[in-house]
């Protein structure tokens, strides 16, 4: 009796941190009463009409977004350990637009760190509502959350050393290849060890500069992962002439910002910030900005073309996932 | 919760995923179990030199208890895996991360192992200090060696008495073992992640993986109390619990 009435209260004691975490900050809210006093009523007759999330960042103040700690450029921490890159830059416009919907200027923005496994749990849980990282858009995926408009295309590589003398995906029989846990790549590597029976010894790693580490120091030979993420992991390594990213794509990987499913309001806003700048053509500058020029935090230039898919994904905006095989068609 | 996720064929590696948790629970057994071989030895080793009434023996045992204990134990799973094999001599070095058999696995047992022998020699010690310094001088004037009183008078009654604290330690090992899963071996929580990534049955995995942690740990605690019972020395202490 006593140890369910424990069990009871320590279950109550967690939701009530939930709900703390999840409260607004004092400011805002004090400011809320008075300023939205007489549209209130009619705010509240609309309630029904508001999506979860709109409603949910009307309630609290704050719109959370997701970042990476090394997906670069697509979102990462810079020297001053703040979230920065190409992905960043889109889910700002993001909250912006979502201030201008609402009309609430105040409305803060807040940056809660993920990595590729806690992502789709913290997002379905309420913890970020939206995540503008390196996240493919996959069919499978789509289970469980929804993706904004394809905004960078790409697939899966390998990174070796280059005195591995490893020159493609059959040289790695037997030989010990470090992952990256929840990404596309875990798959498409192991369906492809499966499939040719390459006998592979994989070990899992949390985050990309860890797997990187693992082939750095030798402990694996080859780390497969988005060839973009790949190629700005050699860049910014303390020896980038060392390594060289080979293969052909064992995977299409569309990337896209993510949000919670069933909420076609929010989906809507987004996707209409997206389109927004393909059409504008805005999105070639912040193409620039982070692909063709130089980033934090050591100033290196990826120098990273726009490719023939993403080009086709801005002229089309489309939300397609990359299906079961690791294919867009399957 | 539905946990027929459970017989469906897993992603790859051919079973289903059932087997991936049962392969899970192997790894966290056997680097729970050589990681308290490994901790039990040393700590018991440096438990005894912790009250040898010599300063050199006693001071190195005093800085591993402090260095080990005192650093948490994910920083040193990190500095066995990344550093130990980086500041060792070249060669030494690269057998450490490619020839070495099962490198991650190898390095989550030494690291656990000596990591709890810190905790281990602690409960020794206090054990053999909460003997009456009577029954040490009563040994010696009878003409024991102070190795000999060790073995037949101080150590027999020490262990017993920290029977209790010893089942923390040893539970405690079970459950530490799941940091291992930061250098890559693929023990239960590892597993349980790994399935719950592939199938998006989050809650129903964890609730499988905590059943089991609760059952292994309940096993070892039946069993101390099993074993406590068995060496009890009747009228002494602990002796009453029954």
């Amino acid at each position: 009796m006593t140890k369910k009435r424990s069990l009871l209260l320590a279950l109550i004691f967690a939701s009530g941190l939930v709900a703390c975490g999840e409260k607004p900050a004092p400011a805002p809210k004090a400011a809320e009463p008075a300023k939205s006093a007489a549209p209130a009523p009619e705010a509240k007759a609309e309630a029904p009409a508001i999506t979860d999330t709109l409603k949910k960042i009307a309630d609290t103040g704050v719109i959370k977004i997701g970042h990476r700690d090394a997906s670069i450029p697509f979102s990462y921490l810079d020297g001053d350990q703040k979230p920065v890159g190409y992905g960043v830059d889109i889910c700002l416009k993001i909250a912006d637009a979502v201030k201008a919907k609402l009309n609430k200027p105040d409305i803060k923005v807040e940056f809660v760190p993920v990595t590729s496994q806690t992502r789709i749990p913290i997002l379905t849980g309420g913890n970020i509502d939206v995540e503008c990282g390196s996240t493919t858009n996959s069919v499978k995926r789509q289970e469980q959350v929804s993706f904004a408009p394809t905004y960078f295309v790409t697939g899966t590589k390998i990174i070796v050393k280059k005195s591995s003398g490893i020159k493609g995906y059959d040289d790695l029989k037997g030989k010990t290849v470090v992952f990256t846990t929840g990404t596309t790549n875990e798959r498409a590597m192991k369906a492809y060890n499966d499939e040719k029976k390459l006998d592979i010894n994989f070990i899992p790693s949390k985050d990309h500069a860890e797997s990187f580490l693992a082939v750095e120091t030798g402990r694996a030979v080859a780390f497969p992962m988005d060839d973009i993420l790949l190629y700005s992991l050699k860049a910014s390594a303390k020896n980038p002439d060392d390594y060289v990213v080979i293969g052909d794509f064992l995977s299409d990987d569309p990337y896209a910002p993510m949000i919670r499913k069933g909420d076609p309001e929010f989906k809507k806003l987004v996707d209409g910030v997206l389109g927004d700048l393909y059409k504008s053509g805005e999105i070639n500058k912040l193409y620039a900005k982070w692909f063709e020029s130089k980033i934090p935090p050591k100033g290196i230039n990826l120098n990273f073309p726009m490719s023939a898919g993403l080009k086709e994904a801005i002229k089309n905006p489309n939300d397609t996932g990359v299906g079961d095989c690791g294919k867009m068609k399957c | 919760m539905d946990f027929s996720f459970l017989n469906q064929p897993a992603f790859s590696g051919g079973g289903v995923y059932l087997d991936w948790v049962i392969s899970g629970l192997k790894w966290t057994l056997l680097v729970s179990i050589l990681g308290w071989i490994i901790a039990f030895s040393v700590g018991s080793l440096l438990g005894i030199l912790r009250t040898a009434p010599v300063a050199w023996l006693r001071v190195p045992a005093t800085i591993y208890v402090e260095l080990f204990r005192n650093v948490p134990l994910l920083v040193q799973m990190f500095i066995w895996y990344f550093v130990v094999p980086e500041i060792v001599p070249k060669a030494v070095g690269d057998w450490l991360k490619t020839q070495m058999p099962m490198p991650e696995f190898s390095n989550a047992v030494l690291c656990l192992g000596f990591y709890t022998a810190s905790r281990v020699a602690e409960q020794v010690r206090s054990g053999i200090q909460s003997m009456p310094r009577g029954q040490t001088s009563a040994a010696l004037a009878m003409g024991l060696t102070l190795p000999q009183t060790y073995r037949h008078v101080l150590l027999p009654m020490a262990y017993r008495i920290v029977i209790p604290p010893m089942t923390t330690e040893f539970l405690t090992i079970f459950k530490n073992s799941s940091v291992a899963l930061t250098i890559g071996v693929l023990e239960l929580t590892a597993q349980a992640r790994q399935i719950s990534e592939y199938t998006f049955r989050t809650f129903e995995i964890f609730t499988v993986a905590t059943i089991i942690y609760a059952l292994i740990t309940l096993t070892v605690t039946f069993s101390m109390r099993w074993l406590e019972n068995k060496t009890r020395v009747p009228g002494y202490v602990g002796g009453s619990s029954k």
